[in-house]
Protein backbone atom coordinates (compact mmCIF):
# COMPACT_ATOMS: atom_id res chain seq x y z
CA UNK A 1 0.00 0.00 0.00
CA UNK A 2 2.64 2.60 0.77
CA UNK A 3 3.69 4.10 -2.46
CA UNK A 4 7.39 3.83 -1.79
CA UNK A 5 7.01 0.07 -2.15
CA UNK A 6 5.22 0.64 -5.42
CA UNK A 7 8.19 2.50 -6.71
CA UNK A 8 10.63 -0.16 -5.59
CA UNK A 9 8.82 -3.01 -7.29
CA UNK A 10 10.51 -3.88 -10.55
CA UNK A 11 7.28 -4.88 -12.31
CA UNK A 12 5.91 -1.39 -12.79
CA UNK A 13 7.46 0.19 -15.87
CA UNK A 14 8.83 3.69 -15.55
CA UNK A 15 6.75 6.16 -17.55
CA UNK A 16 8.99 9.16 -17.12
CA UNK A 17 12.63 9.04 -16.12
CA UNK A 18 14.53 12.28 -15.67
CA UNK A 19 18.25 12.04 -14.95
CA UNK A 20 20.42 14.99 -13.89
CA UNK A 21 18.33 17.59 -15.65
CA UNK A 22 19.75 21.09 -15.83
CA UNK A 23 17.73 23.94 -17.28
CA UNK A 24 19.31 27.26 -18.19
CA UNK A 25 17.94 30.70 -18.86
CA UNK A 26 19.90 33.35 -20.70
CA UNK A 27 23.15 33.14 -22.58
CA UNK A 28 26.87 33.61 -21.84
CA UNK A 29 27.66 35.42 -18.61
CA UNK A 30 23.99 36.05 -17.97
CA UNK A 31 23.29 32.33 -18.01
CA UNK A 32 21.32 31.21 -15.02
CA UNK A 33 20.90 27.60 -14.00
CA UNK A 34 17.25 27.45 -12.95
CA UNK A 35 17.15 23.70 -12.40
CA UNK A 36 20.16 21.87 -10.99
CA UNK A 37 20.73 18.14 -11.36
CA UNK A 38 17.16 17.10 -10.92
CA UNK A 39 16.48 13.38 -11.18
CA UNK A 40 13.06 11.88 -10.75
CA UNK A 41 11.42 8.77 -12.05
CA UNK A 42 7.71 8.26 -12.19
CA UNK A 43 6.14 4.82 -12.45
CA UNK A 44 3.48 4.30 -15.11
CA UNK A 45 0.11 5.06 -13.61
CA UNK A 46 1.76 6.90 -10.73
CA UNK A 47 1.16 10.38 -9.52
CA UNK A 48 4.21 12.39 -8.65
CA UNK A 49 4.14 15.70 -6.84
CA UNK A 50 6.70 18.45 -7.16
CA UNK A 51 6.39 20.99 -4.39
CA UNK A 52 8.34 24.06 -3.45
CA UNK A 53 8.01 27.77 -3.11
CA UNK A 54 7.66 30.19 -6.01
CA UNK A 55 10.79 30.33 -8.14
CA UNK A 56 12.11 26.97 -6.99
CA UNK A 57 12.16 25.70 -10.58
CA UNK A 58 9.34 23.21 -10.33
CA UNK A 59 7.35 24.57 -13.27
CA UNK A 60 10.55 24.85 -15.27
CA UNK A 61 11.05 21.09 -14.96
CA UNK A 62 7.65 20.56 -16.57
CA UNK A 63 8.39 23.08 -19.30
CA UNK A 64 11.66 21.29 -20.13
CA UNK A 65 9.99 17.88 -20.22
CA UNK A 66 7.16 19.14 -22.39
CA UNK A 67 9.60 20.84 -24.76
CA UNK A 68 8.51 24.42 -24.18
CA UNK A 69 11.94 25.21 -22.80
CA UNK A 70 14.74 23.85 -24.96
CA UNK A 71 17.87 25.04 -23.21
CA UNK A 72 18.48 22.03 -21.02
CA UNK A 73 20.79 19.06 -20.67
CA UNK A 74 20.57 15.70 -18.98
CA UNK A 75 18.40 12.81 -20.09
CA UNK A 76 14.66 12.60 -20.16
CA UNK A 77 13.23 9.23 -21.10
CA UNK A 78 9.57 8.64 -21.74
CA UNK A 79 8.43 5.02 -21.63
CA UNK A 80 12.07 4.01 -21.77
CA UNK A 81 13.00 6.08 -24.81
CA UNK A 82 15.14 9.18 -24.45
CA UNK A 83 13.50 12.22 -26.03
CA UNK A 84 15.13 14.65 -28.39
CA UNK A 85 14.77 18.37 -27.97
CA UNK A 86 12.82 18.69 -31.16
CA UNK A 87 9.28 17.57 -30.47
CA UNK A 88 7.84 15.01 -32.78
CA UNK A 89 4.17 14.56 -33.50
CA UNK A 90 4.12 11.20 -31.72
CA UNK A 91 5.56 12.83 -28.60
CA UNK A 92 2.57 15.20 -28.53
CA UNK A 93 0.34 12.18 -28.23
CA UNK A 94 2.36 10.89 -25.26
CA UNK A 95 2.65 13.96 -23.07
CA UNK A 96 0.24 16.82 -22.63
CA UNK A 97 0.08 19.66 -20.16
CA UNK A 98 -2.56 21.53 -18.17
CA UNK A 99 -1.61 25.08 -17.37
CA UNK A 100 -1.96 27.08 -14.21
CA UNK A 101 -4.24 29.90 -15.23
CA UNK A 102 -7.36 28.90 -17.16
CA UNK A 103 -7.97 32.57 -17.92
CA UNK A 104 -4.73 32.65 -19.93
CA UNK A 105 -4.53 29.17 -21.37
CA UNK A 106 -7.56 29.22 -23.67
CA UNK A 107 -7.43 31.23 -26.87
CA UNK A 108 -9.87 34.12 -26.25
CA UNK A 109 -11.01 34.30 -29.89
CA UNK A 110 -11.47 30.59 -30.48
CA UNK A 111 -14.63 28.74 -29.61
CA UNK A 112 -14.38 25.71 -27.35
CA UNK A 113 -15.11 23.64 -30.44
CA UNK A 114 -12.09 24.98 -32.25
CA UNK A 115 -9.83 24.65 -29.19
CA UNK A 116 -10.76 20.99 -28.79
CA UNK A 117 -10.95 19.95 -32.43
CA UNK A 118 -7.73 21.56 -33.66
CA UNK A 119 -5.39 18.97 -32.07
CA UNK A 120 -7.57 16.22 -33.54
CA UNK A 121 -7.32 17.71 -37.00
CA UNK A 122 -3.57 18.19 -36.57
CA UNK A 123 -3.12 14.52 -35.77
CA UNK A 124 -5.68 13.36 -38.35
CA UNK A 125 -8.07 11.70 -35.92
CA UNK A 126 -11.40 10.51 -37.22
CA UNK A 127 -14.89 11.13 -35.75
CA UNK A 128 -13.91 14.62 -34.64
CA UNK A 129 -17.48 15.68 -33.79
CA UNK A 130 -18.09 12.67 -31.56
CA UNK A 131 -14.72 12.98 -29.88
CA UNK A 132 -15.25 16.66 -29.03
CA UNK A 133 -18.70 16.01 -27.61
CA UNK A 134 -17.45 13.01 -25.64
CA UNK A 135 -14.50 15.01 -24.28
CA UNK A 136 -16.86 17.71 -23.02
CA UNK A 137 -19.04 15.09 -21.34
CA UNK A 138 -15.97 13.43 -19.81
CA UNK A 139 -14.93 16.61 -18.04
CA UNK A 140 -18.46 17.22 -16.81
CA UNK A 141 -19.45 20.05 -19.11
CA UNK A 142 -21.68 18.58 -21.79
CA UNK A 143 -22.13 19.25 -25.47
CA UNK A 144 -24.05 22.50 -24.95
CA UNK A 145 -20.74 24.20 -24.16
CA UNK A 146 -19.23 23.27 -27.47
CA UNK A 147 -19.78 26.47 -29.41
CA UNK A 148 -19.24 28.91 -26.60
CA UNK A 149 -16.27 31.18 -26.19
CA UNK A 150 -13.97 31.20 -23.16
CA UNK A 151 -15.30 34.54 -21.91
CA UNK A 152 -18.71 32.92 -21.47
CA UNK A 153 -17.30 30.37 -19.01
CA UNK A 154 -16.34 30.51 -15.34
CA UNK A 155 -12.80 29.75 -14.14
CA UNK A 156 -13.68 26.19 -13.18
CA UNK A 157 -15.41 25.56 -16.51
CA UNK A 158 -12.43 26.95 -18.37
CA UNK A 159 -10.09 24.63 -16.49
CA UNK A 160 -12.33 21.71 -17.42
CA UNK A 161 -12.00 22.74 -21.05
CA UNK A 162 -8.22 22.98 -20.63
CA UNK A 163 -8.18 19.45 -19.16
CA UNK A 164 -10.36 18.22 -22.03
CA UNK A 165 -7.93 19.80 -24.49
CA UNK A 166 -4.96 18.05 -22.86
CA UNK A 167 -6.84 14.74 -23.09
CA UNK A 168 -7.88 15.12 -26.74
CA UNK A 169 -4.75 13.40 -28.04
CA UNK A 170 -5.14 10.58 -25.52
CA UNK A 171 -1.73 11.05 -23.85
CA UNK A 172 -0.21 8.64 -21.33
CA UNK A 173 1.37 11.32 -19.21
CA UNK A 174 -0.24 14.52 -18.05
CA UNK A 175 1.84 17.39 -16.73
CA UNK A 176 -0.19 19.50 -14.33
CA UNK A 177 1.21 22.94 -13.61
CA UNK A 178 -0.61 24.14 -10.51
CA UNK A 179 -3.95 23.26 -12.07
CA UNK A 180 -6.04 24.64 -9.22
CA UNK A 181 -4.10 27.59 -7.85
CA UNK A 182 -6.03 30.14 -9.91
CA UNK A 183 -9.43 28.78 -8.87
CA UNK A 184 -11.84 29.34 -6.01
CA UNK A 185 -11.44 26.96 -3.07
CA UNK A 186 -14.84 25.39 -3.75
CA UNK A 187 -13.96 24.77 -7.40
CA UNK A 188 -10.48 23.45 -6.55
CA UNK A 189 -11.91 20.29 -4.99
CA UNK A 190 -14.12 19.65 -8.03
CA UNK A 191 -11.20 19.94 -10.41
CA UNK A 192 -8.96 17.73 -8.24
CA UNK A 193 -11.67 15.06 -8.04
CA UNK A 194 -12.14 15.26 -11.79
CA UNK A 195 -8.40 14.80 -12.29
CA UNK A 196 -8.35 11.82 -9.91
CA UNK A 197 -11.31 10.19 -11.66
CA UNK A 198 -9.76 10.67 -15.08
CA UNK A 199 -6.47 9.18 -13.91
CA UNK A 200 -8.22 6.12 -12.55
CA UNK A 201 -10.35 5.70 -15.66
CA UNK A 202 -7.59 6.18 -18.21
CA UNK A 203 -4.60 4.92 -16.20
CA UNK A 204 -2.69 8.12 -16.74
CA UNK A 205 0.57 9.14 -15.18
CA UNK A 206 0.50 12.52 -13.47
CA UNK A 207 3.24 14.92 -12.60
CA UNK A 208 1.73 17.61 -10.48
CA UNK A 209 3.47 20.83 -9.65
CA UNK A 210 2.07 22.83 -6.80
CA UNK A 211 2.89 24.82 -3.73
CA UNK A 212 -0.22 23.58 -2.00
CA UNK A 213 0.70 20.61 0.19
CA UNK A 214 -2.94 19.68 0.74
CA UNK A 215 -3.32 19.18 -3.00
CA UNK A 216 -0.27 16.89 -3.14
CA UNK A 217 -1.46 14.93 -0.14
CA UNK A 218 -4.77 14.41 -1.92
CA UNK A 219 -3.41 13.59 -5.36
CA UNK A 220 0.07 12.08 -5.18
CA UNK A 221 1.79 8.91 -4.02
CA UNK A 222 5.25 10.36 -4.08
CA UNK A 223 6.58 13.83 -3.53
CA UNK A 224 9.78 15.65 -4.36
CA UNK A 225 10.49 18.89 -2.55
CA UNK A 226 12.36 21.49 -4.55
CA UNK A 227 14.22 24.52 -3.32
CA UNK A 228 16.39 26.87 -5.38
CA UNK A 229 16.34 24.57 -8.40
CA UNK A 230 17.37 21.44 -6.50
CA UNK A 231 15.47 18.51 -5.11
CA UNK A 232 16.09 18.53 -1.38
CA UNK A 233 13.97 15.58 -0.45
CA UNK A 234 11.92 12.79 -1.97
CA UNK A 235 9.32 11.14 0.21
CA UNK A 236 6.21 9.04 0.11
CA UNK A 237 2.89 10.65 0.86
CA UNK A 238 2.68 8.79 4.19
CA UNK A 239 5.86 10.44 5.42
CA UNK A 240 4.42 13.80 4.59
CA UNK A 241 1.10 13.10 6.26
CA UNK A 242 2.95 12.02 9.40
CA UNK A 243 5.02 15.20 9.22
CA UNK A 244 8.28 13.25 9.48
CA UNK A 245 10.44 14.79 6.81
CA UNK A 246 14.22 14.45 6.89
CA UNK A 247 15.22 17.81 5.53
CA UNK A 248 15.01 21.08 7.40
CA UNK A 249 13.49 22.93 4.43
CA UNK A 250 10.69 20.39 4.09
CA UNK A 251 9.89 20.76 7.77
CA UNK A 252 9.59 24.52 7.35
CA UNK A 253 7.38 24.04 4.32
CA UNK A 254 5.12 21.67 6.24
CA UNK A 255 4.88 24.03 9.19
CA UNK A 256 4.11 26.92 6.90
CA UNK A 257 1.34 24.92 5.26
CA UNK A 258 -0.46 24.63 8.56
CA UNK A 259 -1.04 28.34 8.44
CA UNK A 260 -0.55 30.93 11.11
CA UNK A 261 -0.27 29.44 14.58
CA UNK A 262 -0.66 31.78 17.52
CA UNK A 263 1.91 31.10 20.23
CA UNK A 264 0.88 29.32 23.42
CA UNK B 1 -23.71 21.33 -14.30
CA UNK B 2 -24.04 21.33 -18.03
CA UNK B 3 -27.70 22.26 -17.97
CA UNK B 4 -28.45 25.59 -19.51
CA UNK B 5 -30.84 27.33 -17.18
CA UNK B 6 -31.65 30.40 -19.26
CA UNK B 7 -34.88 29.84 -21.14
CA UNK B 8 -34.61 30.31 -24.87
CA UNK B 9 -36.37 33.38 -26.21
CA UNK B 10 -38.62 32.82 -29.10
CA UNK B 11 -37.79 33.70 -32.68
CA UNK B 12 -34.86 35.31 -34.43
CA UNK B 13 -33.69 37.52 -31.59
CA UNK B 14 -33.58 34.62 -29.18
CA UNK B 15 -31.63 32.62 -31.69
CA UNK B 16 -29.16 35.46 -32.19
CA UNK B 17 -28.56 36.06 -28.49
CA UNK B 18 -28.44 32.40 -27.46
CA UNK B 19 -25.99 31.57 -24.67
CA UNK B 20 -25.35 28.08 -26.00
CA UNK B 21 -25.13 28.08 -29.78
CA UNK B 22 -25.78 24.76 -31.46
CA UNK B 23 -23.48 24.96 -34.45
CA UNK B 24 -20.40 26.74 -35.72
CA UNK B 25 -22.57 28.95 -37.95
CA UNK B 26 -24.89 29.78 -35.07
CA UNK B 27 -21.93 30.78 -32.88
CA UNK B 28 -20.61 33.09 -35.59
CA UNK B 29 -24.01 34.70 -36.02
CA UNK B 30 -24.27 35.30 -32.27
CA UNK B 31 -20.83 36.94 -32.29
CA UNK B 32 -21.75 39.10 -35.29
CA UNK B 33 -25.03 40.16 -33.73
CA UNK B 34 -23.32 41.17 -30.48
CA UNK B 35 -20.83 43.25 -32.48
CA UNK B 36 -23.64 44.84 -34.48
CA UNK B 37 -25.48 45.76 -31.30
CA UNK B 38 -22.48 47.47 -29.76
CA UNK B 39 -21.94 49.33 -33.04
CA UNK B 40 -25.53 50.59 -33.03
CA UNK B 41 -25.23 51.55 -29.37
CA UNK B 42 -22.22 53.75 -30.15
CA UNK B 43 -23.89 56.63 -32.00
CA UNK B 44 -20.84 58.34 -33.46
CA UNK B 45 -19.42 55.06 -34.71
CA UNK B 46 -22.78 54.24 -36.23
CA UNK B 47 -22.83 57.63 -37.94
CA UNK B 48 -19.39 56.88 -39.38
CA UNK B 49 -20.59 53.45 -40.44
CA UNK B 50 -23.61 55.00 -42.18
CA UNK B 51 -21.34 57.45 -44.04
CA UNK B 52 -19.26 54.53 -45.34
CA UNK B 53 -22.40 52.61 -46.32
CA UNK B 54 -23.62 55.74 -48.10
CA UNK B 55 -20.30 56.00 -49.95
CA UNK B 56 -20.64 52.40 -51.11
CA UNK B 57 -24.25 52.94 -52.21
CA UNK B 58 -23.37 56.13 -54.06
CA UNK B 59 -20.54 54.33 -55.84
CA UNK B 60 -22.82 51.43 -56.83
CA UNK B 61 -25.71 53.60 -57.99
CA UNK B 62 -23.59 56.38 -59.53
CA UNK B 63 -25.31 56.22 -62.97
CA UNK B 64 -28.70 56.69 -61.30
CA UNK B 65 -27.65 59.55 -59.02
CA UNK B 66 -25.62 61.53 -61.51
CA UNK B 67 -27.54 64.17 -63.42
CA UNK B 68 -24.99 64.56 -66.18
CA UNK B 69 -22.20 62.61 -67.82
CA UNK B 70 -19.12 63.33 -65.66
CA UNK B 71 -16.71 63.78 -68.56
CA UNK B 72 -18.76 65.59 -71.20
CA UNK B 73 -17.62 69.16 -71.57
CA UNK B 74 -19.96 72.01 -72.28
CA UNK B 75 -18.03 75.16 -73.02
CA UNK B 76 -21.22 77.24 -73.10
CA UNK B 77 -21.87 76.47 -69.44
CA UNK B 78 -18.51 76.82 -67.72
CA UNK B 79 -18.01 77.96 -64.13
CA UNK B 80 -21.71 78.03 -63.32
CA UNK B 81 -22.47 78.57 -59.60
CA UNK B 82 -24.45 75.90 -57.69
CA UNK B 83 -28.16 75.49 -58.46
CA UNK B 84 -28.13 76.98 -61.94
CA UNK B 85 -29.54 75.25 -65.00
CA UNK B 86 -29.96 71.95 -63.21
CA UNK B 87 -26.34 71.79 -62.08
CA UNK B 88 -26.80 71.09 -58.34
CA UNK B 89 -23.23 71.95 -57.42
CA UNK B 90 -22.42 74.08 -60.43
CA UNK B 91 -19.94 73.35 -63.20
CA UNK B 92 -16.17 73.53 -63.51
CA UNK B 93 -13.97 75.35 -65.98
CA UNK B 94 -14.82 72.88 -68.76
CA UNK B 95 -18.52 73.02 -68.08
CA UNK B 96 -18.66 69.55 -66.49
CA UNK B 97 -21.27 68.98 -63.80
CA UNK B 98 -19.51 68.91 -60.40
CA UNK B 99 -22.24 66.89 -58.66
CA UNK B 100 -21.97 64.10 -61.24
CA UNK B 101 -18.20 64.18 -61.09
CA UNK B 102 -18.23 63.83 -57.31
CA UNK B 103 -20.70 60.93 -57.57
CA UNK B 104 -18.52 59.10 -60.07
CA UNK B 105 -15.39 60.11 -58.11
CA UNK B 106 -16.69 58.09 -55.17
CA UNK B 107 -15.99 54.96 -57.24
CA UNK B 108 -12.34 55.93 -57.56
CA UNK B 109 -12.10 56.76 -53.88
CA UNK B 110 -13.69 53.44 -52.92
CA UNK B 111 -11.41 51.60 -55.33
CA UNK B 112 -8.34 53.19 -53.72
CA UNK B 113 -9.58 52.54 -50.19
CA UNK B 114 -10.52 48.93 -50.87
CA UNK B 115 -7.29 48.08 -52.63
CA UNK B 116 -5.06 49.70 -50.05
CA UNK B 117 -7.09 48.22 -47.18
CA UNK B 118 -6.63 44.71 -48.55
CA UNK B 119 -2.96 44.91 -49.43
CA UNK B 120 -1.00 47.07 -47.00
CA UNK B 121 -2.44 45.74 -43.70
CA UNK B 122 -2.22 42.11 -44.83
CA UNK B 123 1.40 42.55 -45.86
CA UNK B 124 2.20 44.48 -42.67
CA UNK B 125 0.48 41.83 -40.57
CA UNK B 126 2.46 39.07 -42.24
CA UNK B 127 5.80 40.84 -41.79
CA UNK B 128 5.04 41.84 -38.20
CA UNK B 129 3.76 38.50 -36.95
CA UNK B 130 6.45 36.45 -38.66
CA UNK B 131 9.07 38.80 -37.29
CA UNK B 132 7.64 38.80 -33.78
CA UNK B 133 6.97 35.09 -33.59
CA UNK B 134 10.17 33.74 -35.12
CA UNK B 135 12.48 36.32 -33.53
CA UNK B 136 16.24 36.06 -34.02
CA UNK B 137 17.79 37.13 -37.30
CA UNK B 138 14.46 37.01 -39.16
CA UNK B 139 13.16 39.63 -36.75
CA UNK B 140 16.26 41.77 -37.15
CA UNK B 141 16.20 41.72 -40.95
CA UNK B 142 12.47 42.33 -41.32
CA UNK B 143 12.37 45.10 -38.74
CA UNK B 144 15.36 46.94 -40.21
CA UNK B 145 13.62 46.89 -43.62
CA UNK B 146 10.54 48.26 -41.89
CA UNK B 147 12.66 50.95 -40.29
CA UNK B 148 14.01 52.00 -43.66
CA UNK B 149 10.49 52.39 -45.04
CA UNK B 150 9.38 54.24 -41.92
CA UNK B 151 12.26 56.70 -42.22
CA UNK B 152 10.77 58.29 -45.36
CA UNK B 153 7.86 60.71 -45.17
CA UNK B 154 4.94 58.82 -46.70
CA UNK B 155 3.98 61.30 -49.39
CA UNK B 156 7.57 61.79 -50.51
CA UNK B 157 8.13 58.04 -50.80
CA UNK B 158 4.82 57.66 -52.65
CA UNK B 159 5.90 60.47 -54.99
CA UNK B 160 9.17 58.66 -55.66
CA UNK B 161 7.38 55.39 -56.41
CA UNK B 162 4.83 57.06 -58.67
CA UNK B 163 7.47 58.93 -60.61
CA UNK B 164 9.42 55.71 -61.02
CA UNK B 165 6.38 53.64 -62.02
CA UNK B 166 4.60 56.30 -64.03
CA UNK B 167 1.58 58.42 -63.14
CA UNK B 168 -1.82 56.77 -62.89
CA UNK B 169 -4.36 55.59 -60.37
CA UNK B 170 -3.07 51.99 -60.17
CA UNK B 171 0.48 53.10 -59.55
CA UNK B 172 -0.74 55.64 -57.01
CA UNK B 173 -2.49 52.82 -55.12
CA UNK B 174 0.61 50.64 -55.34
CA UNK B 175 2.75 53.51 -54.07
CA UNK B 176 0.38 54.19 -51.18
CA UNK B 177 0.32 50.50 -50.22
CA UNK B 178 4.09 50.30 -50.36
CA UNK B 179 4.36 53.22 -47.98
CA UNK B 180 1.45 52.27 -45.70
CA UNK B 181 2.47 48.80 -44.50
CA UNK B 182 5.35 49.54 -42.06
CA UNK B 183 3.20 50.93 -39.21
CA UNK B 184 1.00 47.81 -39.43
CA UNK B 185 4.06 45.60 -39.25
CA UNK B 186 5.15 47.45 -36.12
CA UNK B 187 1.78 47.09 -34.44
CA UNK B 188 1.50 43.43 -35.38
CA UNK B 189 4.99 42.70 -34.08
CA UNK B 190 4.33 44.43 -30.77
CA UNK B 191 1.10 42.46 -30.35
CA UNK B 192 2.82 39.22 -31.31
CA UNK B 193 5.53 39.74 -28.70
CA UNK B 194 2.91 39.96 -25.97
CA UNK B 195 1.03 36.93 -27.30
CA UNK B 196 3.81 34.52 -28.24
CA UNK B 197 4.64 33.49 -24.68
CA UNK B 198 1.08 33.08 -23.50
CA UNK B 199 -0.21 29.74 -22.33
CA UNK B 200 -2.65 29.24 -25.17
CA UNK B 201 0.18 29.47 -27.68
CA UNK B 202 2.25 27.07 -25.55
CA UNK B 203 -0.73 24.70 -25.50
CA UNK B 204 -1.06 24.59 -29.29
CA UNK B 205 2.72 24.20 -29.61
CA UNK B 206 2.52 21.16 -27.35
CA UNK B 207 -0.14 19.75 -29.61
CA UNK B 208 2.26 19.80 -32.49
CA UNK B 209 1.06 22.76 -34.54
CA UNK B 210 3.56 24.20 -37.00
CA UNK B 211 4.75 27.79 -37.05
CA UNK B 212 2.61 28.82 -40.00
CA UNK B 213 -0.55 27.44 -38.41
CA UNK B 214 0.22 29.19 -35.12
CA UNK B 215 0.92 32.52 -36.82
CA UNK B 216 -2.11 32.45 -39.13
CA UNK B 217 -4.61 30.69 -36.91
CA UNK B 218 -3.67 31.80 -33.43
CA UNK B 219 -1.71 35.02 -33.57
CA UNK B 220 -3.53 36.76 -36.43
CA UNK B 221 -6.94 36.71 -34.72
CA UNK B 222 -5.40 38.41 -31.69
CA UNK B 223 -3.81 41.16 -33.81
CA UNK B 224 -6.93 41.75 -35.86
CA UNK B 225 -8.82 44.14 -33.63
CA UNK B 226 -6.03 46.66 -33.13
CA UNK B 227 -5.18 46.40 -36.81
CA UNK B 228 -8.75 46.97 -38.00
CA UNK B 229 -8.97 50.05 -35.80
CA UNK B 230 -5.68 51.37 -37.11
CA UNK B 231 -6.61 50.71 -40.75
CA UNK B 232 -9.96 52.44 -40.35
CA UNK B 233 -8.31 55.45 -38.76
CA UNK B 234 -5.67 55.46 -41.50
CA UNK B 235 -8.25 55.37 -44.27
CA UNK B 236 -8.78 59.10 -44.00
CA UNK B 237 -5.04 59.60 -44.43
CA UNK B 238 -4.97 57.21 -47.39
CA UNK B 239 -7.81 59.09 -49.11
CA UNK B 240 -5.93 62.31 -48.46
CA UNK B 241 -2.69 60.87 -49.83
CA UNK B 242 -4.50 59.66 -52.94
CA UNK B 243 -6.11 63.07 -53.28
CA UNK B 244 -2.72 64.68 -52.72
CA UNK B 245 -1.17 62.58 -55.48
CA UNK B 246 -4.11 63.49 -57.70
CA UNK B 247 -3.63 67.13 -56.79
CA UNK B 248 0.03 66.95 -57.77
CA UNK B 249 -0.97 65.35 -61.07
CA UNK B 250 0.60 61.98 -60.19
CA UNK B 251 -2.56 60.09 -59.30
CA UNK B 252 -5.68 59.80 -61.38
CA UNK B 253 -5.23 61.51 -64.71
CA UNK B 254 -7.29 64.59 -65.76
CA UNK B 255 -10.44 63.30 -67.41
CA UNK B 256 -11.23 60.93 -64.55
CA UNK B 257 -13.20 62.63 -61.77
CA UNK B 258 -10.83 61.95 -58.89
CA UNK B 259 -11.56 64.28 -55.97
CA UNK B 260 -7.97 65.41 -55.42
CA UNK B 261 -7.48 66.14 -59.11
CA UNK B 262 -10.76 68.10 -59.07
CA UNK B 263 -9.51 70.29 -56.24
CA UNK B 264 -6.28 70.77 -58.13
CA UNK B 265 -8.03 71.99 -61.27
CA UNK B 266 -10.32 74.23 -59.23
CA UNK B 267 -7.40 75.81 -57.43
CA UNK B 268 -6.75 78.39 -60.11
CA UNK B 269 -10.32 79.69 -59.88
CA UNK B 270 -10.62 79.57 -56.10
CA UNK B 271 -10.96 83.33 -55.61
CA UNK B 272 -13.80 83.89 -58.07
CA UNK B 273 -15.41 80.44 -58.26
CA UNK B 274 -15.05 78.90 -54.81
CA UNK B 275 -17.36 75.91 -55.38
CA UNK B 276 -15.11 74.14 -57.88
CA UNK B 277 -12.47 73.28 -55.27
CA UNK B 278 -14.78 73.32 -52.25
CA UNK B 279 -17.28 70.66 -53.30
CA UNK B 280 -14.80 67.79 -53.84
CA UNK B 281 -13.01 69.04 -50.73
CA UNK B 282 -16.23 68.60 -48.76
CA UNK B 283 -16.64 65.10 -50.17
CA UNK B 284 -13.12 64.18 -49.02
CA UNK B 285 -13.86 65.74 -45.64
CA UNK B 286 -17.12 63.81 -45.14
CA UNK B 287 -15.69 60.44 -46.13
CA UNK B 288 -12.55 60.96 -44.02
CA UNK B 289 -14.74 61.96 -41.09
CA UNK B 290 -16.82 58.84 -41.58
CA UNK B 291 -13.77 56.58 -41.45
CA UNK B 292 -12.41 58.39 -38.42
CA UNK B 293 -15.68 58.11 -36.49
CA UNK B 294 -15.99 54.44 -37.38
CA UNK B 295 -12.38 53.78 -36.39
CA UNK B 296 -12.83 55.48 -33.04
CA UNK B 297 -15.97 53.49 -32.38
CA UNK B 298 -14.39 50.21 -33.47
CA UNK B 299 -11.61 50.79 -30.99
CA UNK B 300 -14.19 50.77 -28.22
CA UNK B 301 -16.10 47.84 -29.65
CA UNK B 302 -13.17 45.58 -30.50
CA UNK B 303 -11.12 46.21 -27.37
CA UNK B 304 -10.33 42.63 -26.31
CA UNK B 305 -10.10 43.57 -22.65
CA UNK B 306 -13.65 44.81 -22.74
CA UNK B 307 -14.85 41.80 -24.68
CA UNK B 308 -13.38 39.43 -22.11
CA UNK B 309 -15.03 40.95 -19.07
Amino acid sequence: MPSSENMMSKQTPIALDIQSLNVYFGEGHERFRAVKDVSISVAAGGSYGLVGESGSGKSTVLRAVSGLVTNWDGTVAVNGEPISKKREMAYCRTIQMVFQDPYASLHPRHSIDRTLSEPLRLHKFDNIDDRVNQALVDVGLGASFRFRFPHQLSGGQRQRVAIARALMLEPDILLLDEPTSALDVSVQAEILNLLSDIRKKRQLTYILVTHDLAVVAHMCDEIAVMSHGEIVEVMGVETMRDSKPQHEYTRELLEASEGYQPEA
Amino acid sequence: MSIDTTPHDQGMKGWLTSESPESRFHAQMVQLYAGWQSLVANRLAFLGFMIIVLLVLVAIFAPLLATHDPSIQNLKATLLPPFTDGHILGTDDSGRDIWSRIIYGSRITLFIVALVAFTAPVFGLLVGTVSGYLGGWVDTVLMRITDIFLAFPRLVLALAFVSALGAGIENAILAISLTAWPPYARIARAETLTIRNSDYIAAIQLQGAGRLRIILGHIWPMCMSSLIVRVTLDMAGIILTAAGLGFLGLGAQPPSPEWGAMISSGRQFIHDHWWIATMPGLAIFIVSLGFNLLGDGLRDILDPKKAQS
